[in-house]
C-alpha cells in the first residue's frame, strides 16, 4: 500500500511499486487528465509534477512518487485561472487537444524558474512536448502571453 | 430484423440524394423524441427538440448539436456556429453537444476529406432557418398576428404593432408542433451574418486546458475491462499458435484468446481495411496489467501466404489477391523503378504529347519518391464496445461511424437500430480512424468476454499497424521548344498499392499537349487516407518539378504558374479540368503580394513557393528557410488559402498554422520502412515528429474573401508545403530534392 499526495490530496493506492504513475493516475484513481501518447518518455502527453518538477508520469514508477507532492492538470488551478490557462485559452490554442495538458504542465514548470522565458529557453522546455496537430506557435504564444500575464 | 435495417437504409439513401437538407422536414418536426440520449443532455423533460440539430429548453438555453466527430478541426465550434447564425440566437448562450450517431436526424456524421463544413454548410443553414421559422410561426399563432410581422433577435421574438415579445423559450412546446411546408424556409442574406466569419473559441477549451475527460481512452463504464491485441509483428504474418501459460499467471489478467476478425468469404467495404485478420487478444483489469501479461504471452507467428479479401461493391463481390510477400523497402524501390518503364494505364491525355517530345529542343525528366507515412495521432487507437446478445453499444475516436455500423452489423448479426455508437472527441484522426477495423476487434472481444471492453493499442501496436499513405512515385517530363516554350508535359505515377496520380488537375488544362499514367503494385501494406490523400505526395513532386521547369524557362516560379493559369482560364485545354483556374491564380497573387516576394530584406531566406488545389479549396505557400545547425529550418511562413466563406476565421488560421507544421515536419522527416515485412519505426523514438525548436515563428495566414458556399480547410494547406519546402531547399542548398523525407544528411541522428 502506498500514500500518494496528489493535488493536495491523499490516496492510498493498492498496486505494484512498479506500475507506472500515468497508469495509477488514469486507471486506479480516474484523473484522466493526464494522457498516454507513447509510453516511454518521447511524447510529453503524460507530464505531471513531482515536488514541482515537470516528470513523465509513463516513465515514472509509483515507488517513486511515494511521499511525493503530485500536481496533475486537475490540479494546476481551482478556476483554471493559471497564467497558462488563461493564455492557452485567451489564443485558443488547442486543435485535438490531446497533447495539451501535457504542454501546459511542462510549461508551468518552465515559467516557475524562469520569468522571462527566450524562445530558445521555450525550445529546450518544450523539447519533450510532441503536439501531433502541429500548434506549437500557439503554444509558443501562450507561454509568452502568460509570462507577462504572471509579471503583473 | 433485416427489414428494420433495411427501411433505414433505404431512408438514408433516398434523404442523401435529396440533399440532406430536407431530411428535417421528415423527422425532426413535430417529434418529442427526447427521451433516448440523456446521458448528457442535462434535464431531459425541459428539452424541446425542433429539429435534430436544435433542442431548446423553457428557460431560453440553447442546445445545438454537432453531428460530425471531432477531431481537432473544430467542427464541434463551427458547425453549431453556422446553426445558431440562423437560428438567430446569442453565441453566448448556446450550448454545444456532440450527437450520438444517428443518421436519420443528423446526417452522413463523417469527418473527412474536408468535408464538415462543406457538407453541412446548407444543411444546417436550413436547420437553423427551419427551427426559426417554427418558432416564428408559434408565436404568431399565439399572439394572433401576421407571422411577417414577427422579428427575431439574439433568442428573442418581436412584434413591433402590439409591443408583444417573447423568449424562443417560451414558444418552443408549441413550435415543435408546426409543420413545414417545402420551400418556405428562407435562410439569411450571407450580408446579414453576424457570428459566421466572426472568431469563436473552440466550445472545448476550458475542458481541455483543465484535463475533463473528452477523449475514447477516458471513457469509463461500470465493470470495464481493458483488452489489448498482439498483432503479427510484420506484413505478410500470421498467428501459427500461441501459449498464454505464463500471460494467465499474471496479476489482472482474465482471458487470452485467439481472435479471427472476418469470416472467409466476408464482403468487406470500400473502408472495411483490416491489416490482420487474426490475432490473440489478452483481456484484464487495467492496462499496466495487461501491458505487462502481454510481454509473457508466447505467440509463434508464421508468413500467410497469399491470402484473398472479399470485397463488396457496386459491381457485385470480387476476390482480391493480397500477395504474401514479406517485403523489405530497398526492394520496394527497386520495384516502383521497374514498374516506372513499363507500360501504364492512360489517364488522360490532350493533343500529341508524343510528337511534341520527340521534337522539342529540351526534355527535362525528373523522379519523385516518398515513403510510407505513419497518422501518429496522438491517442493511440482504442474503443469501447459492450455487445450483449441483443444489442451493442460502441463508444470512441472514429471518424465514419456510418461507414463502420453496416459492417459492425453484420458482424455481430444484430440490425443497425440495435447498435449505438457514440462518438468521443479525437486526440488526432489524420484520415486514420475512418478504418473501423478497432470497432469491430473490440465488439469481438466484448462478445467473447461477456462484458464490456476497451481495447487499446499501444503506440507500437498504432504505429505498426498499417493503414498508412501509400507509397509514392513520379516521373514527370516538360517538353521545351527552341524559344524555351513549356509545349508538352507528361506526368507517370505509381505507387504501392496504389497511385497517386490526379489527372484532371493543373498543369492538365494549360498545356496543348499533356499526357497523365498511372500504375500500381499490389502489396499487403494496407493504405489509406492520410490528410489529403494522393495530393499529399503530388502537390511535392508537381510543385518542385514546376519550379525547375520556371528556372530552365529563367522565369520567376510565381509568373510562370500564372502565366500557365492565365491560358487554363482563358483557352482550356481538354475536358473536365477539375479547377478555377482564377482562384488557383488568386492564391498565388495574395500569397505574392503578402510575402513581398521580391522585397529587398528576404534575401537573408531561400524562400520558396507552392500552391496547390484539393478538396474544392486553393492554398499558396511562401516559406522562408535558413540554415540552422547543419539543418534546413523553416523560420516564417505565408500562406493564401481560398476556401469561400470562413466560418471560424481564427480557428481556421490555427488549422493553416498546423497544417503548415505538419507539412514541414512529414517533408523533412517523415517515413516509415519495412524490413522482412515489419515496419522498423515502432514509436516516436524512431519516427521523428516535428517539435517545437523546429516550428516556424510566424505563419501568417491570409484568407481570400469571397462569398462562395465554404469549400474544405482540413487538408488544402497541407499538400503545398511539401513542395514550398523542397523549393526553398533547393534555394538553401543548390541541390535539388526528389526523394522524401528531405534530408541534408541521413536521418540516422538521434532524436531528442
Ligand atoms: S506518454 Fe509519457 S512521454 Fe509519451
Ligand atoms: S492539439 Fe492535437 S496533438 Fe496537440
Amino acid at each position: 500500500m502506498a500514500t500518494l499526495n496528489i493535488n493536495k490530496k491523499n490516496y492510498n493506492i493498492d498496486a505494484d511499486p512498479d506500475t507506472p504513475l500515468l497508469w495509477v493516475l488514469r486507471d486506479i484513481i480516474g484523473l484522466v487528465g493526464t494522457k498516454y501518447g507513447c509510453g516511454v518518455a518521447q511524447c510529453g502527453a503524460c507530464v505531471v509534477h513531482l515536488n514541482g518538477e515537470a516528470v513523465r508520469s509513463c516513465v515514472t514508477k509509483l515507488s517513486r512518487a511515494e511521499g511525493k507532492k503530485v500536481v496533475t492538470i486537475e490540479g494546476l488551478s481551482e478556476t483554471n485561472s493559471h497564467p497558462l490557462q488563461k493564455a492557452w485559452l485567451e489564443l485558443d490554442v488547442s486543435q485535438c487537444g490531446y497533447c495539451q495538458a501535457g504542454q501546459i504542465m511542462s510549461a508551468a514548470v518552465l515559467l516557475k524558474e524562469n520569468k522571462n522565458p527566450t524562445n530558445e529557453d521555450i525550445d529546450d522546455a518544450m523539447a519533450g512536448n510532441i503536439c501531433r496537430c502541429g500548434t506549437y506557435l500557439r503554444i509558443r504564444e501562450a507561454i509568452q502571453l502568460a509570462a507577462k500575464d504572471q509579471k503583473k | 430484423m433485416e427489414k428494420t435495417n433495411n427501411s433505414r437504409r433505404t431512408f438514408l439513401k433516398s434523404s442523401a440524394l435529396l440533399g440532406g437538407g430536407l431530411m428535417i422536414h421528415f423527422t425532426g418536426l413535430a417529434n418529442f423524441d427526447i427521451s433516448e440520449r440523456t446521458g448528457t443532455l442535462g434535464t431531459p423533460a425541459e428539452l424541446i427538440e425542433l429539429n435534430g440539430y436544435v433542442k431548446i429548453m423553457p428557460d431560453n438555453t440553447i442546445k445545438i448539436i454537432c453531428p460530425n466527430p471531432e477531431f481537432g478541426q473544430n467542427v464541434m465550434t463551427s458547425l453549431p456556429m453556422i446553426v445558431a447564425e440562423e437560428l438567430d440566437v446569442e453565441w453566448q448562450k448556446v450550448l454545444v453537444e456532440m450527437g450520438p450517431h444517428d443518421s436519420v436526424k443528423l446526417g452522413s456524421q463523417f469527418t473527412g476529406g474536408s468535408n464538415s463544413v462543406r457538407m453541412y454548410w446548407r444543411i444546417l443553414r436550413e436547420a437553423g432557418a427551419t427551427a426559426r421559422y417554427m418558432l416564428v410561426q408559434a408565436a404568431a399563432q399565439t399572439w394572433g398576428v401576421p407571422a411577417e410581422e414577427i422579428t427575431t433577435k439574439a433568442g428573442m421574438l418581436y412584434h413591433e404593432k402590439t409591443g408583444k415579445k417573447g423568449k424562443y423559450g417560451d414558444f418552443a412546446t408549441k413550435a415543435a408542433g408546426v409543420t413545414v411546408a417545402k420551400g418556405v424556409v428562407k435562410p439569411k442574406d450571407i450580408k446579414n451574418f453576424n457570428i459566421v466569419r466572426t472568431s469563436k473559441k473552440n466550445v472545448e477549451g476550458t475542458k481541455i486546458i483543465s484535463g475533463k475527460p473528452l477523449f475514447g481512452l477516458d471513457y469509463k463504464y461500470d465493470g470495464m475491462l481493458i483488452a489489448m491485441i498482439e498483432h503479427p509483428p510484420g506484413f505478410g504474418m500470421t498467428v501459427d499458435s500461441f501459449d498464454a501459460t505464463a500471460a494467465l499467471k499474471m496479476p489482472g489478467v482474465k482471458e487470452v484468446f485467439r481472435q479471427k476478425i472476418y469470416e472467409d468469404g466476408f464482403e468487406q467495404g470500400g473502408f472495411d481495411v483490416r491489416t490482420f485478420n487474426e490475432v490473440v487478444v489478452v483481456v484484464g483489469k487495467t492496462t499496466w496489467e495487461v501491458m505487462n501479461a502481454r510481454k509473457k504471452l508466447i505467440v509463434k507467428w508464421k508468413p500467410a501466404g497469399d491470402t484473398k479479401d472479399t470485397m463488396g461493391g457496386r459491381g457485385g463481390a470480387r476476390e482480391v489477391v493480397v500477395p504474401g510477400e514479406l517485403e523489405s523497402s530497398d526492394a520496394q524501390y527497386q520495384k516502383m523503378q521497374d514498374f516506372a518503364s513499363k507500360p501504364a494505364q492512360l489517364l488522360r491525355k490532350d493533343g500529341d504529347p508524343e510528337t511534341a517530345f520527340k521534337n522539342a529542343a529540351q526534355v527535362i525528366e525528373r523522379t519523385f519518391t516518398a515513403p510510407f507515412l505513419a497518422h501518429n495521432c496522438m491517442e493511440p487507437i482504442n474503443f469501447f464496445a459492450h455487445v450483449t446478445a441483443d444489442k451493442a453499444l460502441l463508444v470512441g475516436p472514429l471518424q465514419a461511424p456510418g461507414w463502420t455500423e453496416p459492417t459492425l452489423s453484420k458482424i455481430l448479426k444484430l440490425p443497425a437500430d440495435k447498435i449505438e455508437i457514440q462518438m468521443t472527441r479525437m486526440g488526432g484522426g489524420f484520415g486514420r480512424r475512418a478504418y473501423g477495423h478497432y470497432l469491430v476487434e473490440a465488439a469481438l472481444i466484448s462478445k467473447k468476454v461477456n462484458a464490456p471492453v476497451k481495447l487499446i493499442y499501444s503506440k507500437e501496436d498504432d504505429m505498426t499497424y498499417g493503414i498508412y499513405r501509400p507509397m509514392y512515385t513520379a516521373t514527370y517530363r516538360a517538353a521545351l521548344d527552341a524559344d524555351k516554350k513549356l509545349i508538352a508535359f507528361h506526368v507517370k505515377g505509381g505507387g504501392i498499392p496504389e497511385h497517386p496520380i490526379h489527372a484532371n488537375r493543373f498543369p492538365a488544362g494549360a498545356v496543348d499537349n499533356y499526357l497523365a499514367e498511372g500504375w500500381q503494385i499490389p502489396s499487403n501494406i494496407t493504405v489509406g487516407a492520410f490528410r489529403a490523400p494522393r495530393s499529399n505526395f503530388n502537390a511535392a513532386a508537381e510543385q518542385s518539378f514546376l519550379d525547375e521547369v520556371a528556372e530552365a524557362m529563367g522565369k520567376d516560379p510565381i509568373e510562370f504558374r500564372l502565366e500557365l493559369l492565365k491560358r487554363a482560364k482563358e483557352n482550356p485545354v481538354g475536358k473536365n479540368n477539375e479547377y478555377d483556374a482564377a482562384r488557383y491564380a488568386g492564391v498565388l497573387e495574395l500569397v505574392r503580394d503578402k510575402s513581398g516576394w521580391k522585397n529587398s530584406g528576404t534575401e537573408k531566406y531561400s524562400r520558396g513557393v507552392a500552391a496547390y488545389f484539393c478538396h474544392s479549396s486553393y492554398a499558396a505557400h511562401v516559406v522562408d528557410m535558413v540554415i540552422r545547425d547543419g539543418e534546413p529550418y523553416v523560420k516564417q511562413v505565408f500562406s493564401a488559402i481560398d476556401c469561400g466563406i470562413v466560418v471560424n476565421p481564427d480557428a481556421a488560421s490555427n488549422m493553416v498554422q498546423g497544417a503548415v507544421v505538419d507539412g514541414i515536419g512529414n517533408a523533412l522527416y517523415g517515413g516509415l520502412t519495412h524490413k522482412n515485412g515489419v515496419s522498423e519505426q515502432r514509436n516516436f523514438h524512431n519516427y521523428r515528429i516535428i517539435r517545437m525548436r523546429e516550428a516556424p515563428k510566424k505563419v501568417e495566414v491570409f484568407f481570400v474573401k469571397n462569398d462562395i458556399d465554404p469549400t474544405g480547410l482540413g487538408e488544402p494547406p497541407f499538400p503545398p508545403v511539401f513542395g514550398a519546402v523542397a523549393n526553398a531547399l533547393y534555394k538553401a542548398s543548390g541541390q535539388r530534392f526528389y526523394k522524401q523525407p528531405y534530408s541534408l544528411k541521413p536521418t540516422d541522428k538521434p532524436i531528442v
